[in-house]
């Protein structure tokens, strides 16, 4: 399945963040980002833990409400977090977009299968028999098939974060969010998990992808962010942001993640 | 001592009678009308309103502060007095499902919450209401982890459902008790009675462990 891409002109980004602010308490977890994406493009969140990139996610997917700042899809919808926001357009921003967890967050009392549908049915009324055909099409693409009818605790790791995209593709999302999609996983299931998210970039998918995986971010990412403290330190192409940094706090970070000892 | 086994096989009779007509069907009524009664107030405690969520604390209160053997005669013995007269049956159905719903709403309030949070986030992301995620989502994982205190409070009820006598139900014990006073063998029909109650608690624990398993099916062992 391709992406369900709006035509827009090459000017306008699919996803236009301005001033997003968010705070937990007295702590300010996010001060004032900006972020802009285009269709078809990779976006790589990167930076220390704490630094709020998973919180810029999160926001924009509805799972936390930013105090403030404005999140605008392909110029047709609008929604400003500075004022009170209605339940009805939180669901519409919700719908443009499909996240994918660190830890896969699969429905454990369903099948693979079951999981995909889940969304496309329930949700998206749409028919039984064609949900459970795409589900098929899609868990094979990623190397599931047979698998369609085991339950999550059956699966290793990467096969069911594997599922976990498969259930965020098959919503036929504008935007694909993934949360350190490989973070929880053993060693070697990394590479199973990011050579199915390399391909969906190759195929035009639009991504948003907080990530430690710096190859993966170097050869994939159309832009790299980096973010400390609750703000965005540098941003820019992976070639400068990953190996010429500008920024001391960049280098250091960068170095760190290269040469842990 | 000896037995008198010609009692207990004449006995066996109405003490079953009772166990069919009065304890087990009271039990199950009271158990179903009792498990809806508790999600919703389960539900209620739950809930970010303080005003349904105090409601719900109360209630649970109430009913786990106070004897069920009052709790019964308030509403069978005590109401008449203001004038709302209730026979024995449903007296002792609304007293038991009262109970039930008290103490099983913290059963399955504390389950809900064992649920992880990241399944409710799985739920919203997949544009689900927070309605449909609870009904899909987290009750049945949450109904795997209930059924093990659930069926705790189901045993006790139905061994409950014998101070039903003594708001003139016709059960299992009241029927021990009649026989009893009639042959003076209060002895061997009481432990007769006990016997009875005991197999219908081993028919009710095997049937826990089938739902567990039925239940336990997407769970790694």
């Amino acid at each position: 399945m391709s992406p369900t891409e709006p035509d827009l002109p090459d000017a306008v980004p699919l996803l236009s963040v301005r001033g997003l602010r968010k705070a937990f308490g007295q702590h300010e977890v996010l001060k004032s980002i900006d972020v802009n994406v285009r269709s078809g493009n990779v976006v790589t969140l990167i930076g220390p833990s704490g630094s709020g990139k998973t919180t810029v996610l999160r926001c924009l997917n509805g799972l936390e409400i930013p105090d403030a700042g404005i999140v605008e899809f392909a110029a047709d919808l609008t929604v400003d977090f500075s004022t009170q926001v209605s339940k009805k357009q939180l669901a519409a921003m919700r719908d443009r977009s499909a996240m994918v967890f660190q830890h896969y967050n699969l429905f454990p009392h369903k099948t693979a299968l079951e999981n995909v549908i889940e969304g496309p049915v329930q949700v998206q009324k749409r028919q039984g028999a064609e949900a459970i055909e795409e589900a098929r099409e899609l868990l094979a693409r990623v190397g599931l098939a047979g698998k369609e009818n085991s339950y999550p605790f059956e699966l290793s790791g990467g096969q069911q974060q594997r599922v976990g995209i498969v259930r965020a593709l098959a919503l036929r999302p504008q935007l694909l969010l993934f949360d350190e999609p490989t973070s929880a996983l053993d060693p070697e299931l990394v590479g199973e998990v990011l050579t199915v998210m390399k391909e969906l970039a190759d195929e035009g998918w639009t991504m948003v992808v907080v990530t430690h995986e710096l190859a993966f971010a170097r050869e994939v990412a159309d832009e790299v962010i980096f973010m400390d403290g609750g703000v965005v330190v540098e941003r820019g192409h992976p070639d400068t942001v990953l190996r010429a940094p500008r920024e001391a706090r960049t280098r250091q970070f960068v170095d760190r993640l290269l040469n842990p000892f | 001592m000896t037995i008198n086994w010609d009692l207990v096989w004449e006995s066996l009779g109405p003490l079953l009678i009772g166990a069919i007509t009065g304890t087990i069907p009271l039990a199950l009524a009271s158990f179903g009308l009792g498990l809806l009664l508790a999600l919703l107030i389960a539900l209620m405690r739950l809930s970010r309103n303080p005003f349904l969520s105090g409601v719900a604390r109360i209630y649970i209160s109430v009913i786990r502060g106070s004897p069920l053997l009052v709790q019964l005669f308030v509403i069978f013995y005590g109401l008449p007095s203001i004038g709302i007269t209730i026979s024995p049956w449903p007296s002792a159905i609304i007293a038991f499902s009262l109970n039930v719903g008290g103490y099983a709403a913290e059963v399955i309030r504390a389950a809900i919450l064992s649920v992880p949070k990241g399944q409710w986030e799985a739920g919203h992301t997949i544009g689900m209401s927070r309605r449909q995620t609870l009904v899909r989502i987290i009750l049945p994982q949450a109904a795997r982890v209930s059924v093990p205190p659930l069926s705790n409070t189901f045993i006790s009820l139905v061994k409950d459902t014998s101070l039903a006598s003594l708001i003139l139900v016709t059960e299992l014990f009241r029927q021990a008790q009649q026989v009893a006073a009639f042959s003076q063998e209060f002895m061997l029909l009481y432990l007769e009675a006990a016997v009875i109650y005991w197999i219908i608690c081993l028919v009710l624990a095997g049937g826990q462990s089938g739902l567990e398993k039925r239940l336990d099916r997407y769970v790694a062992h």
